[in-house]
């Protein structure tokens, strides 16, 4: 429909591509691999590849046997789910230091992710990675997820999972692509900014209604293009690009004298 | 015309029915009288003139919309049970607004375009309606005979602006009622009355269950109705005073020049009606606006991330963002909120008040009593010019610092660095945009000059018998230079009080004031480019072709250069 | 104000005192210049054939809306709501739209584009009506007597100054409640008052809040009154001062001030909600840097040093909610907040 109303105010179509192009830029970059591990019991090779894969990409920050140093934190008792988030996501290994890691493509496919994740979940007990039941989006509630969500969530990641700011050039990422497993996963292990939702403050079952509410926004809005689902804030944007702009135009043509 | 000659003194007898209903009428109403004052009524062309047709337009789409949702939307803060189509919401305790907002969008055909339809109006409404006033303002329009019209004219922006903040906060959701919920907290600074003022809006300790039906009450009788009495004020002292007109030839202050309101406006005003509302038509249907189910029925924990008023309050929004908290002070005991005030009451009302009482400090330092009709190209007004780029300057900033923390989501900024940045743009700015656009102006008016005297540039070098080279220059049509020569270049005023009695010898009362607006004239007056006189467009053409034969014989000139 | 000079009303008669000499001639009205359907009966009769077409797309574009009006099912769905929502949004706005175009086209392309000239008049009034008007009013007040007779003057005034004061007074008295200012001043909370999640209302024990976690409290339902518990109205007034925001810090980071010490629990500390600027929910904790961002206005506060402001326009720290735990592990309030919570009112220090 964006591109039915540019067509339609051609015109104005640079003006408009111009902020399409700014808008959605943050949801361009947070574009992710598919990658995703499964619960499936690791074995004692999956812990040995591993653990060499670990002292090859990450040993250099998070320190052999991964204690961590001043500047990087240790990675015993985080467990597979924070390493899966992580590496899944290609927010690790990172690529330069920044206010926040960045999302990216990810660096290690399924089975090296899920054999990094058993030689971390082996050096001390942690939140492991969710069963596919659940992070099952058709099995939650999606109204009762929009009441936790709203409280808990909302306030960093917009009303409908679209992002927003934190301080300093932080900023909490939008959730339109962000995985059922990822999103379980990065509740239960508080990553970066992000505060820890243990079990006794989100219940596993509210997680997945929480899913099932994300999972939902995904078919975007009733009334028609959501704009980035920011607010009023891009509402203003197209209404004086496109309202303003078309109707400036259609009065310069009113005004103009017939050739 | 069957009409006028139906209403015409001589009672002819009428014979067709449309003769006969405009015979039955006019001798009930005197109507006739009407048509024919109006029905040729002149109206000059211009596409700026058509910005404030817009907001009328917008205005009209608002009621007809309005009127539709008013008739499904209950605005009650009593509590209910969502049980609705939208799965995301189901049996929450909801408001019933919010309860009949969500039923007026998902289970009523063509609620949901016209509650969008109705958002998309309000915002084109607000925003057509400071287009159409900064027209006004840079072409001078608000100029005697204008200066009421003008005030009436900036009533109704206040007006929009109550108007579209009672009605966003209408549905009752988590968005508006966080932003309720600043605007307790900006009544509670205001010093001594604050906390009996949030009282008195919201009938007890905010929220309470009063004020979704006040709002109500504002927003669809009280506001609209005020509205509909000063846009039919504003639209008779046009009427009454006749549309300004951009300067040309044939246009004076004494007359107007433009099509007849019947067919020629009807048609193209009309027609202009038709094509606002269909394009917010389109945009209803196809862009989304104010989800208030995303949001959620009001609950005072939650907020979330972008949480802004509509664009025009965005303005109030950047500016208490940029206001550093320190300005708090406790003065005996009370707490004077600084950081609140400041930011939400004082800079507004600077800001409106220069709006408001613009057209009247302009007459003051001009002493113009002539009435203007011919409208001012901006750059020849450099001062004005440069006040209002200032102005829009300051808004605009103050808007981006509403918006800071979708600049830093979008650009990769740090939130702190942006607001530190508007911080000091918001001083720094409007001076250097006052500055630059005064320069550009008096530039433009060189180049006028310019070309008044010596013609376009016409690229064709010419070499003399003697060797000398020159460039032939086309002399401007009469109408092109009329344009660039006709219009006042105000001088500063002169200083109308002595500092001394002249017998008495003593201090003059009146000698201060008069010295700050002599001094505000010269700040308007003092860089001003006069118009090009005959007298130096002669001196000019005698100076500036050396060989004026040759010129002459160029196919281009009119034979009267250098004659 | 410069004194107006006397000898010039504001008649506006009189103009620039220029004479012709010094300034250029007026050119009048430029020549007219005739457009295409002026001269080509051809391009006429098509600018009225697209005139014609305009308008029957307005007309298709009604008869369209009707259509999807009756056929297309509201189903309540995301998707088949806005399928209904764009499908009349088109048509509603290509039978507008066609009008409109059409209109304006006709009138560009076939009505006279001859511009016509009226004279302006004189917007004040001529000098003779205006002092007829003057001595009118003089007659009606000669004719009233209201100069002469100084004790009815006053009463007039005076009734007429007084009387709103009749609609006034009920209204001014009636609209604020019951006018308690004092309620800013309390909160549900009482000491032993359990904290629980918010919104799900479960009561916490300490050992549930791990160090990283963000809890969003409010009051337990049994420990507070029938009438104010959720789902009932009072409850959201309630709610919107009694509002929590609870983290475990670990206790080497948490600055503590001396009489403050034992108002937390093993590094729990609770904090209103409620921003001290103008009282948006103040909820983006950042765990790593134990910073509190309000997403309104960006007052930042830090929760391990007393949740002192860091940046921003707020100006008081955060109202600490003293915690304890009761017998059975769970965090109870031990008292209601000490000062007011949210934005800052003329009174609240007195």
């Amino acid at each position: 429909m964006k591109a039915l109303a540019a067509r339609r105010h051609h015109r104005f179509a640079p003006a408009v591509l111009l902020l399409l192009a700014l808008l959605v830029t943050g949801a361009l970059y947070a574009a992710l691999a598919p990658s995703q591990a499964t619960a499936e019991s690791t074995t004692a090779q999956d812990v040995q590849a591993g653990k060499a894969l670990f002292a090859a990409n990450c040993a250099t920050c998070h320190g052999v046997g991964a204690v961590g140093t001043s500047e990087t934190p240790s990675l015993v008792g985080v467990g597979a789910a924070a390493v899966d988030f992580q590496v899944s996501t290609g927010r690790m290994p990172m690529q330069m230091t920044g206010p926040q890691a960045e999302v990216k493509p990810a660096q290690f496919d399924a089975d090296q992710t899920r054999q990094l994740a058993a030689y971390v979940a082996s050096l001390a007990p942690g939140p492991s990675i969710p069963s596919a039941e659940a992070v099952d989006p058709t099995l939650g509630d999606a109204s009762n997820g929009a009441e936790i969500f709203r409280t808990n969530c909302a306030m960093c990641h917009n009303a409908v999972g679209a992002g927003g700011a934190l301080s300093e050039g932080k900023y909490a990422p939008s959730l339109w692509s962000t995985t059922p497993t990822q999103i379980y996963e990065a509740m239960v292990t508080g990553p970066q900014s992000m505060p820890v939702f243990n079990e006794n403050n989100i219940t596993p079952e509210e997680k997945r209604d929480v899913i099932a509410y994300l999972v939902e926004q995904r078919e975007g809005s009733a009334g028609g293009d959501p704009l980035g689902s920011l607010g009023p804030v891009s509402e203003g944007v197209w209404a004086w690009v496109i309202g303003i702009g078309a109707l400036i135009g259609a009065a310069v043509w009113i005004g103009a004298k017939s050739s | 015309m069957t009409t006028t000659e139906a209403t015409a003194p001589a009672p002819a007898v009428p014979t067709t029915p449309a003769g006969r209903a405009a015979d039955y009428l006019d001798q009930r109403t005197g109507i006739g009288v009407a048509v024919k004052a109006f029905a040729r009524k002149v109206f000059p062309d211009h596409w700026s003139f058509l910005l404030g047709e817009i907001a009328l337009y917008s205005f009209v789409v608002l009621i007809i919309t309005g009127i539709f949702l008013t008739m499904f939307f209950v605005p009650s803060m009593g509590l209910t049970t969502y049980d609705g189509p939208v799965t995301t919401l189901q049996g929450q305790t909801v408001s019933e607004a919010f309860n009949s907002t969500l039923r007026l969008s998902f289970e009523v055909r063509g609620g949901l375009l016209m509650r969008q339809i109705h958002h998309w109006a309000a915002l084109i409404f607000v925003a057509s309606a400071v287009t159409h006033m900064m027209r006004v303002f840079f072409t001078g329009a608000f100029r005697k005979p204008r200066e009421l019209n003008w005030m009436v004219g900036f009533t109704l922006l206040i007006l929009s602006l109550l108007a579209g903040f009672s009605g966003y906060s209408l549905p009752d959701d988590v968005l508006s009622g966080n932003g309720l919920r600043i605007t307790d907290g900006v009544v509670k600074s205001i010093p001594i009355i604050g906390s009996y003022l949030s009282y008195f809006i919201f009938g007890g300790e905010f929220p309470g269950h009063d004020i979704i039906p006040r709002l109500f009450t504002v927003h669809v009788l009280l506001i609209p109705g005020l509205i509909l009495a000063l846009v039919g004020l504003h639209l008779l002292f046009v009427v009454l005073h006749k549309h300004t007109q951009y300067p040309g030839g044939g246009r004076t202050d004494k007359n107007v020049v433009g099509f007849p309101l019947f067919p020629v406006y009807v048609a193209k005003a009309g027609g202009f009606f038709f094509v606002v509302f269909g394009l917010l038509a389109l945009m209803g249907g196809t862009m989304a606006i104010n989800n208030v189910w995303n949001y959620g029925p009001y609950d005072p924990s939650p907020v979330s991330a972008g949480a802004q008023p509509d664009w025009y309050m965005l303005f109030l929004e950047g500016s208490l963002r940029l206001m550093p908290g320190q300005a708090e002070v406790v003065i005996g005991g009370f707490t004077l909120s600084l950081n609140v005030l400041i930011p939400a009451v004082v800079i507004p009302g600077l800001l409106f008040t220069f709006l408001a009482l613009y057209p009247f400090v302009e007459a003051a330092i001009t002493k113009d009593k002539s009435p203007r009709n011919v409208l001012d190209r901006p750059r020849n007004v450099p001062t004005r010019t440069g006040l209002g780029v200032a102005f829009l300057t300051a808004f605009i900033i103050l808007a981006l610092a509403g918006s800071n923390d979708l600049i830093a989501t979008h650009f990769r900024l740090s939130i702190n660095s942006i607001t530190w940045v508007l911080r000091f743009a918001l001083f720094i700015a409007p001076v250097i945009a006052f500055w630059c656009t005064k320069r550009i102006c008096l530039g433009l008016q060189r180049k006028d000059r310019e070309l008044v005297l010596h013609g376009h540039e016409h690229g064709r070098i010419v070499r003399t018998e003697t060797g000398e080279y020159f460039e032939v220059h086309k002399p401007l049509t009469e109408q092109e230079r009329w344009l660039r020569v006709n219009y006042t270049a105000h001088a500063p005023l002169e200083l109308s009080e002595a500092a001394y009695d002249a017998t008495t010898g003593e201090k003059n009362p009146r000698y201060r004031k008069a010295k700050r607006w002599s001094a505000l004239s010269r700040f308007f007056f003092q860089d001003r480019i006069e118009p090009v006189t005959p007298a130096e467009l002669e001196a000019a053409q005698h100076h500036a072709h050396p060989a004026p034969e040759l010129a002459a014989r160029q196919p281009e000139t009119d034979g009267r250069v250098g004659s | 104000m410069n004194t107006p000079d006397v000898t010039t009303h504001e008649t506006g008669r009189e103009v620039t005192a220029a004479t012709p000499a010094d300034t250029f001639a007026d050119p009048g009205l430029p020549d007219h210049k005739d457009r295409l359907a002026d001269k080509d009966p051809k391009a006429s009769r098509r600018a009225e054939l697209q005139t014609v077409i305009l308008f029957a797309i307005s007309v298709i574009g009604t008869i369209s809306m009707m259509i999807v009006f009756f056929t297309v099912p509201l189903d309540g769905t995301t998707a088949g709501v806005r399928t209904q929502n764009l499908a009349l949004g088109l048509c509603l706005g290509f039978a507008l739209l066609g009008i409109g175009l059409g209109a304006v086209h006709w009138a560009k392309t076939l009505m006279s584009d001859h511009e016509v000239v009226e004279e302006r008049h004189n917007v004040a009034t001529e000098p003779e009506d205006r002092e007829q008007a003057v001595a009118a009013l003089a007659a009606g007040v000669k004719d009233s007597g209201i100069a002469r007779r100084g004790i009815l003057k006053g009463a007039v005034v005076s009734a007429l100054a007084l009387f709103p004061l009749a609609i006034a007074v009920p209204l001014v008295a009636e609209v604020g409640g019951d006018w308690n200012i004092g309620k800013f001043r309390h909160t549900l909370w009482r000491r032993g008052t359990r904290l629980a999640t918010d919104p799900t209302g479960r009561p916490i024990k300490a050992s549930d809040v791990t160090i990283g976690s963000a809890y969003h409290v409010i009051p337990y339902q049994e420990d507070i009154p029938e009438d104010v518990r959720p789902g009932t109205h009072g409850w959201i007034d309630e709610k919107a001062k009694a509002i929590v925001l609870m983290v475990r810090l670990d206790p080497a980071v948490l600055k503590e001030a001396e009489d403050r010490k034992d108002w937390s629990h093993d590094g729990i500390v609770a904090y209103s909600k409620i921003c001290t600027h103008v009282g948006c929910p103040v909820a983006l904790y950042e765990q790593q840097t134990h910073h509190l961002l309000c997403p309104c206005h960006q007052s930042t506060f830090d929760v391990a040093d007393g949740a002192k402001v860091v940046f921003g326009p707020a100006k008081r720290p955060l109202p600490q909610l003293p915690i304890t735990v009761d017998d059975e592990g769970y965090l109870v309030a031990q008292s209601d907040f000490l000062e007011p919570v949210g934005p800052s009112f003329w009174e609240r220090l007195k």
